[in-house]
């Protein structure tokens, strides 16, 4: 193992050197979770999953991480790494697909307990019939667990969002997890140019006594975990509490937005925004937009690109403001469902502008060509 | 709205390489200055079951991922992909831009139907025959380098990159580098290395079955 040096997280983000390398999404994550300065790492690498947890088990063996086991389901890593954020260690795990579903009751009780985890999910399509080709369909499930949510576009996002999630998370004034998600196959497999920051740089340690809850140690023992919620009596006070709780969590969420902001650039980025047609996108959707909006100009039709980084805070402001410009907003989508067009219909103020695909699933590459289409029908 | 890049798709079986195959171009085609993405795509894995990958080649930014639907050339690893439609896409040549290139791994032409024949002719199509499993055999000793055969076929045909570059990325891929192997590709990876005993040798051998895929590729002619 490197020594690694402590530095302020601005200076690893923002000013090291960088080296570009040509690596997998997987080996990106891997690369994130070297600099993060992660206590402990719980994994059930099994398929549908991607080679980053075994990728993480091997900087385990070169002494990065100071523990790392395998849980014997996704329910029981995901149980496992709520107890470890209790114990005020910053860990780390990743899942998708199935295994997203399989430990789902575990993502709103992380939100609920503040514990600022960072879970990559690395999604997969959800039965059925059976697939385990890229897919975003977990997604629209995860939108509601209280959980923050990046959406990475290709490896070089999701190396920067794994070790800004770990910043973002552990604010005081945040302090509830955050999922990493990128799109299965179409990141995780895929081997591009990422630029990386120097190997012998880390992150400065977690300390769960800036955390907004009590931190579970000899003062606080285990049992009090248990014993003192209210949700453990039945009376007005344990409802009160418990329906104050779920706000607190959201007003959390909406305290994200200006880390969000410093450390992620911004919720959405934009190209040619003054459009009157936008192409609105999050992950590798945003990779095909890519293509069909640059053919599409070459053809001189006036469009612009969205990409939505965050949709959880959603950049509900920023995304009312770009449509009451425009006259279209197109939304292609990797899932079935369209949770994405859900979303931006419900703080738009004309919901007709917002055009309901294309969308492929099921494992399916979304031609750029059907994107073009679109764009072409609104010039038509 | 393409062509200005390079699309490849490699068709074949769990086991031959594919997924190696593209690893291996596409670091050689960055060391030579391009820009290029890898993508394998394939199921639970297994042997002999459909395997793909697709490399993209330009000079300029590539955005576009996942499946290449509208490759410029397609590699064959195995007829079965053709006569057994094991295959992502179906047929074979799907997506195939107009003077696109085919080069399929058989000892002899497959019998095509007439009316592939009339499409392919339609798309100005190149179609090239190599027998890369018998090359790889008799030039590199194992029907392992079936994969290193068709790159050598492939840069016969077209040259994306130079033979050092490939040597650099095989180097790479076999000398320890970094890189990602599932379980199954790990242990087919320790075959060859006691296969080839050295590294050195491994290289060596592999660009022997690099220079002779080159000229065991014969273009299919097959009426205008």
């Amino acid at each position: 193992m490197t020594t690694q040096q402590v530095v302020a997280p601005e200076y690893l983000f923002f000013e090291a050197e960088r080296e570009r390398q040509f690596m997998t999404g997987s080996e990106a994550v891997a690369e994130a979770v070297k600099r993060a300065n992660i206590d402990m790492a719980i994994s059930y690498p099994i398929t549908p999953q991607s080679e980053s947890m075994h990728l993480v088990g091997d900087l385990y063996a070169k002494g990065y991480l100071k523990e790392y086991f395998r849980g014997e389901s996704e329910f029981a890593v995901m149980a496992a790494v709520a107890g470890a954020a209790m114990g005020g260690v910053r860990v780390f795990t990743a899942t998708g697909g199935p295994g997203t579903l399989r430990a789902f009751e575990m993502f709103p009780t992380w939100a609920g307990a503040r514990l600022p985890i960072v879970c990559a999910f690395l999604t997969r399509a959800v039965n059925a019939p059976l697939s385990i080709q890229p897919d975003t369909l977990e997604m629209a499930f995860m939108l509601d667990t209280g959980i923050l949510m990046f959406h990475a576009e290709n490896a070089q996002d999701l190396y920067d969002m794994v070790l800004k999630a770990f910043v973002v998370a552990e604010q005081t004034d945040v302090h509830i997890p955050v999922g990493v998600f990128a799109d299965g196959f179409f990141v995780t497999h895929t081997r591009e140019q990422v630029a990386v920051a120097p190997a012998d740089l880390k992150l400065p340690p977690y300390n769960p006594y800036y955390a907004p809850v009590p931190v579970m140690d000899m003062e606080n023992v285990p049992v009090r975990q248990m014993r003192d919620p209210f949700v453990m009596k039945s009376n007005f006070i344990s409802y009160a509490a418990h329906a104050s709780w779920q706000q607190e969590i959201l007003a959390a969420q909406e305290r994200a937005r200006k880390h969000v902001r410093r450390y992620l650039g911004d919720l959405l980025d934009t190209e040619h925004a003054e459009a009157p047609v936008l192409v609105m996108a999050a992950g590798t959707a945003v990779s095909q937009s890519r293509e069909a909006v640059a053919a599409a100009r070459r053809e001189g039709l006036e469009v612009g690109l969205v990409k939505l980084k965050s949709l959880r805070p959603f950049p509900r402001e920023e995304v009312r403001v770009l449509a009451r410009q425009a006259r279209a907003l197109i939304v292609p989508e990797f899932n079935r469902v369209g949770w994405l067009s859900r979303e931006i219909k419900s703080v738009v103020e004309d919901t007709t502008k917002v055009i309901d695909g294309p969308r492929v699933f099921g494992g399916m590459t979304m031609p750029p060509e059907l994107i073009l289409a679109q764009i072409r029908r609104c010039y038509a | 709205m393409r062509n200005s890049k390079t699309f490849i798709r490699m068709s074949g079986l769990g086991g031959q390489g594919v997924v190696t195959a593209a690893h291996i171009l596409g670091v050689a085609a960055v060391k030579s200055g391009l820009k290029c993405t890898v993508n394998p795509f394939f199921g639970a894995e297994k042997r002999l079951a459909p395997t793909e990958s697709y490399v993209r080649i330009a000079a300029e930014d590539i955005w576009e991922r996942g499946e290449v639907l509208f490759p410029n050339i397609i590699l064959i690893f195995h007829p079965h992909v053709i006569t057994l439609g094991k295959c992502y896409t179906m047929p074979f040549f799907a997506g195939l831009q107009q003077g696109g290139k085919i080069i399929i791994n058989a000892d002899r032409p497959l019998d095509l139907r007439e009316e592939e024949l009339a499409r392919l002719r339609g798309l100005d199509a190149e179609v090239y025959y190599v027998p890369a499993t018998q090359v790889a055999v008799e030039a590199g000793g194992t029907a392992l380098s079936t994969n290193i055969a068709i790159l050598g076929a492939l840069l016969a045909v077209e040259e994306l990159v130079s033979q050092e570059a490939i040597r650099d990325a095989i180097a790479e891929r076999f000398g320890g580098g970094k890189f990602v192997a599932s379980g199954t590709t790990a242990v087919l990876d320790d075959v060859l290395k006691s296969k080839f005993d050295r590294l050195a040798q491994l290289i060596e051998k592999n660009m022997a079955v690099v220079a002779a895929a080159g000229g065991s590729v014969s273009q299919y002619h097959f009426g205008v």
